[in-house]
This record gives C-alpha cells, structure tokens and sequence, in this order.
C-alpha cells in the first residue's frame, strides 16, 4: 500500500520548455497517473490531451445559452406585439417575423457570448481565491516561462517516493513537495 | 525571369515579432510599462489635456440636461443634427477593434496578437463614446430604460418593428460582447501582472482580477474553446451592428436615406474609419513606449492595405448613390446628387471626396504604407473624411426632403461642438489610463508566436 498524506497536494515537477512539458506530460500519463495537471504561461496545443483531458463541455453551454437567448427573444416579441401589446400599424400583420429578427439575433449574441465566459470561467471553477500550486514559490514563474506538471496525491498511483523517483527519470528543473 | 524572384514571400516581409525576444522579455517588456515605468510628465500633461476635454463634455451634456436639446442646432426638419453623425461615426470606429479580435482570430491572421488588446480597448470607449450621443438627444435621458423591455405600470411595450428599438439592442450586445472578448483575454494577463508585481497591492488587485488563474492545461483548453466561439459569435455580431444602424436610416423614407445598399456600404465604412483609429493611436505609443518589436512595420502595413481595402468599397457605394441617382429617373433622388455636389453643403461632399476617395488612393505606393509620419496623415484625413460622410448622410438628406415647404438648413451651435470634442477627450482620457493600467499588448498570444511555443507530437503516442 502507498502511504497517503493529506497535508500533501501533489508533487510538482519544473520544465524549461513547452516541449519538454508536452512529453514529460505524455509518459506520466502513459505510467497510469490520471490524476495530474499540466501549468503553462500560454495554451499549448495537445496539452490537455496529453494529461487525458477530452470532456469540454463549454460549446455545449454555448449552445444552450444562444438557444435560450434566440428563442426567449422571439418569444417575448410575439407576446408583446400579437398578444398583449398589438398596435395596428397601416393594418399591417401583428406577427410581423421579419422585424422580429433582429433582436432575436442580438440576443443569441447575446446569451450564446455570455455563457461562453460564464460557462468557461464556471467549469474552470474560477474565481478561486486559494489553491495549493501556489505554495511552492517557483510556480510564480508559471505565467512567465516556466512549464509544470503536477501529480496530485489523490491519484490512486501516487506514493510519495516512488512518484519521485518517477519525475526525476523524466528530468525536470526541480521537484516540489505541494503542501495543501 | 530574374533569379532573385526565388527568395520565397515570407522571407522577405518584415517579422510579426522582432527577433530575439523570449516569453519572459515579451512579459517583462510588456508589463514594465505598466508596473515599473515611472509615469513621465509628458503623460501628466497630456493627461491633463485631455481630460479637461472630457470635462468639457460634462459642462455640455450638464447644460444640456438643464436646458434641453434646444441648446443645440438640431432644428425640424434636421432634428438629428450631431447627435446622431457622431453616434454613427464612433460606432464605426468601434468595429476595427472587433473585427482584428474576432475576424482575424477565426482567419488566423497572427499579426493581430500584437494589436487585439489595444484595438479592444478602443473598441470600447468609442462604443461609451457613441452611446452618449442617442441617450443625450433623448432629451429625457433620465427615462432610457424605457427603451427597454419591462414589466411596468403603465402597460406599455416598446415597438420592436422599430429600427430605433433594434438599434438599442444591437449597440448594447456589441458593448457587452465587447467587453466580455476583451475581459477574457486579459484574464492570463493579469496573472501574468499579479506574479510580476512588487508591491503587495497591485499584487492584490492583479491577483482578484486574474480570478485564481494558474494556466492549468484543462483551464487553457476551456479557454481557447470558450474564445474561438466569443470570436465566432462576434464575428456576425459586428456586421451586424453597423448593418442595424444604417437601418435607422435605410428604413426611412428620406431620399439618400432608402437605399439597400446602405448595409454592406456602413459595415466597410465602419472598418475603414476604425483601422484609421488603430493607426492614429499605434504610431505614437509605439513610438512614445518603444514597442517597434512587436508592433512592427508589417502590422502597420496590413492595416493600411485595410484601410485601402474597405475605402475602395466605401468609393463603390458612393458611386452606387450617383449612379442610382440617375438610373432610378427618380426627381428625388437625382436632386440628391445635384444638391450633394451644388447645394449649400457641395464644400463638406468635395471634402468627403478628397479625404475618403483621393487621397486615401497613395496607400497603394508602398513608401506611403511604411512612411509612419505619412500614414497618420492618411489616417486622421480618413477620419475625418468619414465623419464628413455621415454628416452628409444626416444632415444634407433631412435637409433637403420630397415637399420645398419642409427643406432647412442646419447650423451646429458651439455646445454641439463642446460635445463632439468632449467625446474625443472621454475616450483619449480612457486610452490614456488603458495604457497605464492594462497590458497593452496580449502577453500570452504574443508568446505562442514564437517558435518555442510550438510542440511536435512524440511519435509513439501518435496513433
């Protein structure tokens, strides 16, 4: 059995190049480690992939938030001009559609532009004020020019020493303990 | 053929990004100029320039709460007057900013990394800019949330067959829109700025902005998702806006007014006068914050060759208009012409042929494209020439309609001008803090333009 302590996040591993990152993320992903992030100061393609990460759900949120916004706009001008609000205009039809189309494009804009920064922001469970990969100082340099792969401990693989061993095969910078 | 015609194209333009620069001296270059760069006395200076111009605007807009739209020179039956030819031209030179982050995005034009933040923020203070105009020509600006669809007491819904009403949706999606892209793309930034800042507060400030973001690989995929489909959404959203406000127009009746080719004819206007913005305001901050490394010649090119571009497909619908002014045999509409080039106004549409057809034409000589002292000219000439355009628009049509016995004359009163000028301080006051507060440039997407940022796939996991 592998020896779990709670005060510990994970182990950080340091990487000088987005190449390096990229592969290193590839093997310990490959080793059996799912539960692992990768850091980077700018998206790298094939990143997320390498560390198993293919759900994302945000054109999804996007699609529901248009649709909610295009038909909940068609819809109120319809109840406002044929129903509860109808003004006879040169005896002109009430459900006049093609006026209607306007606002109800505006607002899937609307609705769709919204949740995809709402929708984003929320799956990526920000704003978070506190997270543990901040406790090691060196992670400053993540929005600089410093690549991180972080195995966490509660990866069902994880032990302390020989998850250790494990990152140093793959030479890195330098290896961190994250306190939690 | 001559032998040197083999040196292939990219070779031979000038980089995006100068060369010799890494991801840590694009952050430090970038960020310095707002956390370590001491605020010069020429910015003191000009700062208070400017904002006493934007004072101005309160003095006027305060006066005119007071008084009421009279104060101005609007009239019957020109009661659009300024108000509105100011509104139409700062909404088009909103949509430069959005069509480099959100067309050139989706078209992967990479030179626009270096220009999108600062092309947003201009974007967005000419949208404020421009929304100042409808509001104060309400006369009751106090009572605009009626424009808006809500439950209220006197049972009363807006008329949404109204372009006017459109037009309330359109310009108030376009400045959320705006907003939300360009807030978006400056969340990586501002981590960038919390880890570089020195002092604990700008730290704090950084640090609440950037929301906890640490560029976790699931986050950044999130990410890029959510800003390809912002883009995507903004894309027809931009079109859109302009297209809507040439319906307050093209809806109407008026003659010069009720023409189909109103739309594309706005949207190219809108572009044209917004890349003579970006320029305007591109050429001396990178010159006054030394950032010819990554706003270089290239860029300054390209934007010419849009201006050049979207001008010629604005000389088109000016064209159009003469040219259905004869074909149509309407009276009216061939009066148009004739009183656009001998009616009491031929010296504002000499003027808008000279600034938005003439002379924006040497943009095809090269040494005009990579002259910076020249191409500012060509901007402000641009500028100012699409202003004259909706003046024309505006105010010679309503002047002039189908009965003699409802033509005027319009004369702007000095609190119309107090207003226009005040808008222009309003939004060089904005830019002038922007600079200072903001990362003016994108750090992140100038990063993935080097060549490190890009990753080859190990070969035994490609399958």
């Amino acid at each position: 059995m592998s020896v779990k302590d709670a005060s510990i996040y994970g182990l950080m591993a340091e990487f000088d190049s987005a190449q390096e990152l990229v592969d290193a993320a590839h093997k310990t992903h490959e080793a059996g480690y799912q539960k692992i992030d990768a850091y980077s100061p700018f998206p790298i393609e094939g990143l997320a992939e390498a560390i198993g990460f293919h759900k994302n759900s945000v054109p999804l949120v996007v699609l529901i938030g248009g649709l909610i916004g295009g038909i909940s706009a068609y819809a109120l001008q319809y109840w406002v001009a044929v129903i509860t609000y109808p003004v006879n205009i040169g005896g002109r039809p009430f459900h006049s559609w093609p006026s209607f189309i306007i606002v109800t494009f505006e607002l899937t804009i609307l609705f769709g532009g919204l949740s995809a920064a709402v929708g984003m922001l929320i799956l990526n469970g920000l704003p978070m004020p506190y997270h543990p990969v901040f406790n090691v100082p060196e992670f400053a340099k993540a929005s600089e020019d410093k690549f991180f792969l972080v195995v966490f401990s509660s990866d069902p693989n994880y032990d302390a020493a020989r998850t250790r061993a494990f990152l140093t095969g793959l030479a890195p910078r330098m290896i961190a303990e994250v306190p939690s | 053929m001559a032998t040197n015609t083999q040196i292939p194209v990219a070779d031979r333009r000038v980089p995006v990004i100068a060369p010799g620069h890494t991801f840590s001296t694009i952050g430090e270059k970038i960020s310095n100029i707002v956390l370590s760069r001491p605020v010069s006395l020429g910015w003191i200076f000009s700062f208070l320039i400017v904002f006493s111009i934007m004072n101005m605007l309160m003095v006027a807009l305060g006066y005119l709460f007071i008084k009421g739209t009279g104060i101005w020179g609007i009239n019957i039956p020109i009661g659009w007057g300024f108000a509105i030819v100011n509104f139409v031209w700062w909404i088009g030179i909103g949509h430069a900013g959005t069509l480099i982050s959100a067309i050139l995005c989706l078209l992967r034009q990479t030179w626009r990394n270096s220009i999108n933040r600062f092309a947003e923020a201009m974007t967005l203070f000419a949208v404020a800019c421009a929304g100042t105009f409808p509001l104060a020509h309400m006369g009751r600006p106090w009572l605009a949330y009626w424009m808006f669809p809500y439950p209220n007491t006197m049972r009363y819904w807006p008329n949404f067959r109204s372009p006017l009403v459109w037009d309330v949706f359109a310009v108030s999606t376009y400045f959320t829109i705006s907003l939300v892209f360009w807030f978006v793309g400056l969340i990586p930034d501002f981590a960038t700025m919390r880890d570089r800042a020195e002092s604990t507060w700008v730290q704090r400030i950084y640090g609440l902005l950037a929301m906890g973001w640490r560029g976790s690989a699931r986050h950044w995929h999130r990410y890029e998702t959510a800003y390809l489909l912002l883009a995507g959404l903004a894309t027809p959203l931009v079109l859109s806006v302009h297209t809507v406000v040439s319906f307050d127009f093209a809806v109407g009746i008026v003659p010069g007014w009720h023409t189909t080719i109103f739309p594309p004819y706005f949207v190219a206007g809108a572009i044209y006068s917004g890349f003579a913005m970006v320029l305007c305001l591109a050429i001396p901050i990178r010159a006054i914050y030394g950032l010819k490394d990554f706003i270089t010649e290239r860029h300054l090119e390209n934007a010419a060759k849009v201006m050049l571009a979207t001008g010629l497909i604005v000389a088109y619908g000016y064209g159009m208009e003469a040219f259905m002014g004869w074909y149509s045999g309407s009276q009216f509409d061939s009066f148009l012409l004739w009183n656009r080039l001998h009616g009491p106004y031929r010296l504002s549409y000499m003027a808008l042929l000279a600034c938005n057809i003439l002379i924006p034409q040497v943009l095809w000589l090269k040494k005009f494209r990579v002259s910076t002292g020249w191409l500012w000219f060509i901007s402000f000439v641009v500028l100012v020439g699409m202003w004259l355009e909706r003046f024309i628009i505006v105010v010679v049509s309503l002047s002039r309609d189908f009965l003699t016995s409802s033509w005027g004359q319009y004369y702007p009163t000095k609190w119309d001008w107090m207003t226009f000028a005040g808008t222009i301080g309003m939004f060089l006051t904005a830019m002038w803090l922007f600079v200072r507060i903001l990362p003016m440039i994108s750090i992140f997407e100038l990063r993935t333009l080097l060549p490190e940022s890009q990753v080859h796939e190990p070969a035994e996991v490609k399958q």
